[in-house]
């Protein structure tokens, strides 16, 4: 398959939309935080906001995966996240323990589901 | 897990070992778990017909994956480059909060601010999770320097796994693959556990996990962001309710 995606074409078209219509939140962004302090009001606004959209993300690639995770059951999916939430705390506060534990959990439901 | 910062400081040079620590996060849990979602990305990528060189190239340029799989799959199914230019934006208006939210934290006040224009470029979720989570700790003047070192180390293990998932694309089983793309969920929730220790976050973090999927499926494209403006600020007025029952003379 030869796609536009494989030419010098498309390194131009890359470079292109990522330095104009991408890369200039993060300048803007730069500018606007410029003069915060770290306790204003503004400052705790905008860290919500952005630990809310996290939050989204990590529910849309959970729920709405894309490629092999797709073909797990939802229910093992959340039961998998769920016990790495539960292992993460039940080790306190252990975050290797918690990511690792999940993805054991949806192994070993994957494999007995066979 | 050892965290790189609190070895104690020897000697003047603490500013270059800042940077050199910083690199070393690329080798802990949330380095190692960006990388495997880097190779996702290459494997996606050469499913798509892209070039090797250009699925590196993009890896490196974007450096935020939503943007470049929404842009990458546009393309690839035959649909304008300027459909995905807005879709890529769309996705790219997330790191403006975000940028803003690290900003007091890697201050720098020399006139030209270079370094805060490279800094800022490894901003996306897992580096911006991880200056959030290892910045306030650290003495002031080490912040920027410290941050610096972590993009630079989490963008080159970006870039290697790129090209392993590229190269080893099919040959794992799929199982392995399921695996890798629930690192990326798992671990950004557990982090978002970790950073926020105020009230008013963990509001705006279960908000944001119930509302989401709603808005995905009602206005997908514009979730993220109406979703953070939605569950963030009510999170935030939460956080301030709870902080003035504290300190009624706060209020105005």
């Amino acid at each position: 398959m030869t796609s536009v995606l494989s030419t010098f074409e498309g390194t131009l078209i890359i470079l292109a939309v990522a330095l104009f219509m991408h890369e200039p939140f993060r300048w803007l962004g730069l500018y606007l935080g410029r003069n915060l302090s770290a306790d204003s009001a503004i400052f705790t606004w905008v860290k919500a906001v952005s630990n809310a959209i996290v939050a989204a993300l990590v529910m849309r690639l959970l729920l709405f995966p894309a490629g092999e995770l797709a073909a797990v059951p939802l229910a093992l999916r959340l039961v998998a996240f769920a016990s790495g939430i539960g292992l993460y705390y039940a080790s306190g506060r252990q975050m290797s323990v918690g990511v690792v534990g999940g993805a054991a959990v949806l192994v070993a439901g994957a494999l007995l589901g066979k | 897990m050892t965290d790189p910062h609190q070895r104690p400081t020897r000697g003047m040079d603490g500013p270059r070992r800042g940077f050199r620590h910083g690199l070393l996060v690329s080798l802990t849990v949330p380095g190692l778990i960006l990388a495997f979602s880097s190779a996702g990305f290459g494997a996606l990528a050469l499913d798509a017909g892209m070039s090797l060189g250009n699925a590196v190239f993009m890896m490196g340029i974007f450096f935020a994956l939503p943007a470049q799989v929404v842009m990458m799959d546009q393309i690839a199914r035959g649909g304008s480059v300027l459909g995905g230019a807005l879709a890529v934006m769309l996705t790219g208006v997330r790191l403006l909060p975000m940028v803003v939210a690290l900003m007091p934290l890697i201050r720098d006040e020399r006139r030209i601010p270079w370094r805060q224009v490279l800094a800022v470029h490894a901003v996306a979720v897992t580096a911006w999770i991880e200056g959030m989570r290892r910045l306030p700790p650290l003495p002031e003047e080490q912040r920027l320097r410290h941050f610096l070192g972590i993009g630079t180390g989490l963008v080159l293990a970006a870039l290697i796994g790129t090209a392993a998932g590229y190269v080893l694309a099919g040959t794992v089983p799929k199982i392995v693959s399921a695996v890798l793309l629930f690192l990326t969920p798992i671990y950004f929730f557990l982090s978002l556990l970790a950073t926020s220790r105020e009230a008013g976050d963990r509001v705006a973090v279960m908000a944001g996990a119930l509302i989401g999927p709603v808005f995905y499926v009602l206005t997908p494209g514009l979730d993220l962001l109406l979703t953070g403006l939605i569950a963030g600020t009510l999170g935030h007025v939460a956080g301030r309710r709870w902080s003035g029952m504290w300190r009624e003379d706060d209020d105005p």
